[in-house]
């Protein structure tokens, strides 16, 4: 889509466009092609010289099980942070929906959470379960659970999984509710005439029409796993107990930062930019899907 | 006949307030960690420390929050929200201003490397800073700015989100209005000013809701490049106020601010309701 | 105020030529029309003289001087625009005077100029709304005050009344005609509707397929249209056209002979007016009537003549149409017979 109309001139246009792009060379571009130069090479420990290894990094991070049980660890988290913040959220967007008159007051309160940081979030849950004073971890005590998710790596993953998934109902509910609204009545009124009852309306038809959304969500959920999770994690676990809440972007950071492992960090930047295309090519065939629709 | 329709389609009596209630045990779970930290907040150390601590609050509340505002556990809580205010605030207007100019550029103007541009600023879409994470550093530290303003702010405008909603809401505005401000003897950047900017005005409050919630809940990159206490921000700043190793964390006064952390963000999405849903509609297309 | 002149104006959009050579001469004061079907190149043409379209080729002169590469607001127009194009934002006042407030008028004479175009166009208690709080017919006023304030050599119309209701359209119509007139100020109008062009324009030009088919004045272009497309587009109900061969003893038109006014020999299209036609019981035409259509002061009959093809009469008084189709016998006077050349389409004689 193009305007009909532009206005003439070149000098003007440049000048509004470059404070963009300079921001983005320099911000941007610049520190990207760094991390793909630097996922060529392994330094020195003192950081005084490098040597061009080539792909060697990336071998060395397929063939390191560390790095590989760390991709297995992203791909549960992000499935269940995905399953955990969907399922809720559309099941209270069911409800909300057939509350016409104050469905309103029930979504200014669930729409709170969205607003809370990943980070504070990880405090409020990281506080509930805390092995000391968490109120949740000593109720489960009284009933005979011995809750740790500082030693139990299970425990910990269940733990970042709620935390993160927590606000992100909120985020849900707001797109699943909005497209049930956008639902047309009279499809409802047609299939109620025809007997179908509520759950068979929901599963036969309603479920269908919200398929769009679903996809959508989907795919924003399992980036929002994938990078804005980390205050989550580095708050309750800080990846442990031994590696078991470690995601791959946790694992860009604590190798980076913690570990100043120059190399692997950068080629786990490029491999991390791959995912990253390969959902924005999802993302992009799910909108084209949508302009067909 | 349509009554009785919605008679078939919408509960009534008992099956109405079942759905009632479901909704209020939804929203209860959904808001007891925030009301445990409330509770938290209000009560003294001790009440804490011996669990199970209280589910109601105490009488705690106006000293817990003033030892978190004006003293914290390294710096003042104050000094934490007055940045994350600078840099929540630096990041919305940065990123708009940048976005609504060379939207500009791009919608209303054809010049040399025009699609070039387009696509380079298509490019910043995909990467989130979590991954570009040490060359970025890198850069702050090689230009002097870390634990400032600046560093805290730039790399995180860099990002198309807001110039593609800008393109968008642009592509809508009828052609005939250029045209008519065109005749009228309006140059490209009174038209801007004049007619665009004005009819911008939803959008950029939209976004501003938006992305002043992005900026203020960064965590992260002002743990970072923020080593100097004064310069962190509250979001990033809580989790400083844990003590390394074993000993006791001060709980009312971490839980305090984290409630003064929520507290900005929470206002302005409940009370801009509307302007935030839309917010959010618009920059996930 | 002021003439325009267009000379041999093209227009390209890559290979596409869509306005192929239009040559006019508007003299001061006078009101054209330019009306064509969709797709015809009136409004790109138009565009040109707005200075929004680039001219490919050709040159336009403005009271005499050369305005192909001035800027819009230096060609002393004002243009009223299909959509209306009102600053949403901005209340009636702000609208009509915002071109003014550019040029750098001061205040208290830009509140002037707006108070009297709005007293003009029975604007004056509307000035502090916004444009979505008025109706189309107003909002079709405030476009006019907007091109009115700025006092200027030319008015451009582009399609302005198409989204007013039928009744609205006709009376905007005397309205701008008579605000034109009152004015004095030239007025180049584009429309694709041919009532518009006919009850409206001092002159009239015709075009298709970004060509001008025939410039004139709307008696001109009625009474004797210069090709068979332009006297099909003017007249309703459009003009029947028939093929048919000259010889000595007329036109045969299928088994129907007419006089042949202007003894022409050859195959010939042959133009009969709806309105021209009149009942006569020894009339050449017969038509079996299928479908009556009583306007009151006339009837509309629309049937097919005895070789097959479809035609249509206009009658004065009322006719109705009997069991299975009534047979009427009809003629045309020969003056009222237009010919046209088979191949090209040109008038003949």
């Amino acid at each position: 889509m193009e305007k009909r109309v532009t206005f003439r001139g070149w000098f003007l246009p440049l000048c509004l466009i470059a404070p963009q792009i300079v921001i983005s060379a320099v911000f941007f571009f610049f520190p990207a092609g760094q991390a793909v130069w630097q996922s060529l090479f392994i330094p020195d420990p003192f950081g005084l010289s490098s040597q061009f290894v080539g792909l060697g990094n990336f071998k060395y991070l397929l063939g390191d099980p560390y790095y590989r049980a760390s991709f297995v660890t992203t791909a549960i988290f992000s499935t269940l942070v995905t399953l955990a913040s969907m399922i809720p959220a559309l099941f209270l967007a069911v409800l909300a929906d057939r509350l016409v008159k104050s469905a309103g007051v029930y979504r200014t309160l669930l729409i709170w959470p969205y607003a809370v940081a990943p980070a504070v979030a990880g405090v409020l849950w990281m506080f509930m379960f805390n092995t000391r004073v968490g109120v949740v971890a000593w109720y489960l005590g009284q009933l005979g659970y011995d809750w740790n998710h500082v030693l139990d790596g299970t425990e910990a993953m269940g733990l970042v999984v709620v935390a993160s998934s927590w606000g992100r109902i909120s985020y849900n509910f707001l797109f699943f509710f909005a497209a049930l609204q956008a639902v047309p009545r009279s499809i409802i009124e047609a299939a109620a005439i025809d007997g179908a009852r509520f759950w068979r309306r929901f599963f036969t038809i309603v479920l269908p029409l919200l398929s769009p959304t679903t996809f959508f969500l989907l795919v924003v959920n399992i980036v929002y796993a994938f990078f804005e999770t980390f205050g989550v994690i580095h708050t309750i676990t800080a990846g442990g107990p031994q590696q078991a809440t470690t995601i791959l972007v946790y694992k860009v950071f604590s190798d980076g930062f913690v570990g100043q492992d120059l190399g692997s960090s950068a080629a786990q930047s490029v491999i991390l930019l791959g995912v990253v295309g390969l959902l924005t090519v999802l993302q992009f065939k799910y909108i084209e899907k949508r302009v067909h629709y | 006949m349509a009554t009785e329709i919605t008679g078939m389609v919408q509960r009534r009596g008992a099956g109405l307030w079942l759905t009632h209630l479901a909704m209020i045990a939804g929203v209860l779970v959904i808001f007891f960690p925030i009301w445990l930290a409330f509770v938290a907040s209000t009560v003294t150390q001790p009440e804490i420390v011996r669990p199970p601590m209280p589910l109601w609050p105490g009488d705690q509340l106006i000293e817990n929050y003033t030892a978190a505002l004006f003293s914290g556990v390294n710096v003042p809580v104050l000094t934490m929200l007055g940045n994350s205010l600078v840099m929540a605030v630096g990041i919305a207007v940065g990123k708009i201003v940048i976005s609504l100019t060379s939207a500009f550029a791009i919608v209303y103007f054809r010049f040399p490397g025009r699609n070039l541009f387009f696509w380079l600023i298509f490019l910043t879409l995909m990467l989130p800073v979590e991954v570009r994470i040490v060359p970025t550093y890198e850069v702050i530290a090689g230009f002097g700015m870390l634990n400032s303003y600046s560093g805290l702010i730039f790399p995180l405008i860099a990002s198309a989100t807001a110039t593609f909603l800008f393109r968008q809401f642009y592509l809508t505005v009828p052609d005939e209005l250029a045209e008519a401000a065109r005749v009228d003897g309006a140059r490209p950047m009174r038209f801007f000013w004049d007619i665009l900017l004005p009819m911008s005005r939803t959008n950029i409050a939209a976004l501003f809701v938006i992305l002043f919630i992005y900026g203020w809940n960064q965590f992260l990159w002002p743990l970072l490049i923020t080593t100097d206490p004064s310069m962190n921000t509250i979001v990033m700043g809580i989790k400083q106020m844990f003590p390394s190793g074993d000993d006791l964390a001060n709980w009312p006064v971490i839980m305090a601010t984290s409630i003064l952390a929520m507290i900005p963000p929470v206002v302005v999405v409940v009370s801009m309701q509307k302007l935030f849903i839309r917010g959010l509609v618009d920059s996930e297309k | 105020m002021a003439t325009v002149e267009l000379d041999d104006i093209h227009k390209r959009f890559g290979a596409e030529e869509v306005i192929k050579g239009v040559s006019l001469t508007v003299a001061d004061g006078e009101f054209i029309v330019i009306v064509g079907p969709s797709g015809c190149g009136k409004s790109t043409l138009l565009r040109m003289v707005a200075g929004l379209e680039t001219i490919t080729s050709g040159e336009l002169r403005i009271n005499g001087l050369r305005a192909n590469e001035k800027e819009p607001m230096d060609r002393d127009i004002a243009m009223v625009f299909q959509n209306y194009a009102l600053y949403p934002h901005m209340s009636v006042a702000q609208n009509m005077g915002y071109g003014l407030k550019i040029a750098g008028l001061p205040r208290d004479a830009i509140a002037a100029k707006v108070a009297e175009a709005a007293k003009l166009l029975q604007l004056k208690d509307l000035l502090d709304r916004k444009p979505r709080q008025l109706s189309g017919g107003q909002r079709q006023r405030v476009a006019m005050g907007r091109a009115i304030v700025r006092d200027p050599a030319v008015f451009l119309f582009d399609e302005p009344l198409s989204n007013l209701d039928a009744k609205l359209r006709v009376q905007m119509r005397l309205e701008i005609r008579q605000l034109q007139a009152d004015l004095g100020t030239t007025a180049l109008y584009v429309t694709h509707d041919q009532v518009e062009a006919m009850t409206m324009a001092d002159r009239m030009i015709v075009m298709n397929a970004g060509r001008a088919e025939q410039i004139g004045t709307p008696l001109d272009v009625y009474e004797r249209p210069s090709t068979l497309f332009a006297a099909q587009f003017i007249g309703s109900p459009a003009m029947n056209v028939l093929p048919a061969e000259g010889g000595a003893d007329g036109l045969r038109v299928a088994e129907m002979v007419l006089p042949n006014p202007a003894a022409i020999t050859g195959p010939v299209m042959v133009g009969l007016r709806p309105e021209h036609l009149y009942p006569d019981p020894e009339g050449p035409i017969g038509l079996r009537v299928r479908l009556a259509e009583p306007l009151g002061a006339n009837t509309l009959l629309h049937g097919t003549l005895a070789s097959g093809e479809a035609f249509t009469a206009s009658l004065a008084g009322v006719h109705g149409i009997g069991q299975g189709g009534t047979m009427l016998r009809l003629s045309v006077a020969p003056e009222n017979i237009h010919l046209f050349d088979a191949a090209s389409g040109r008038r003949l004689g």
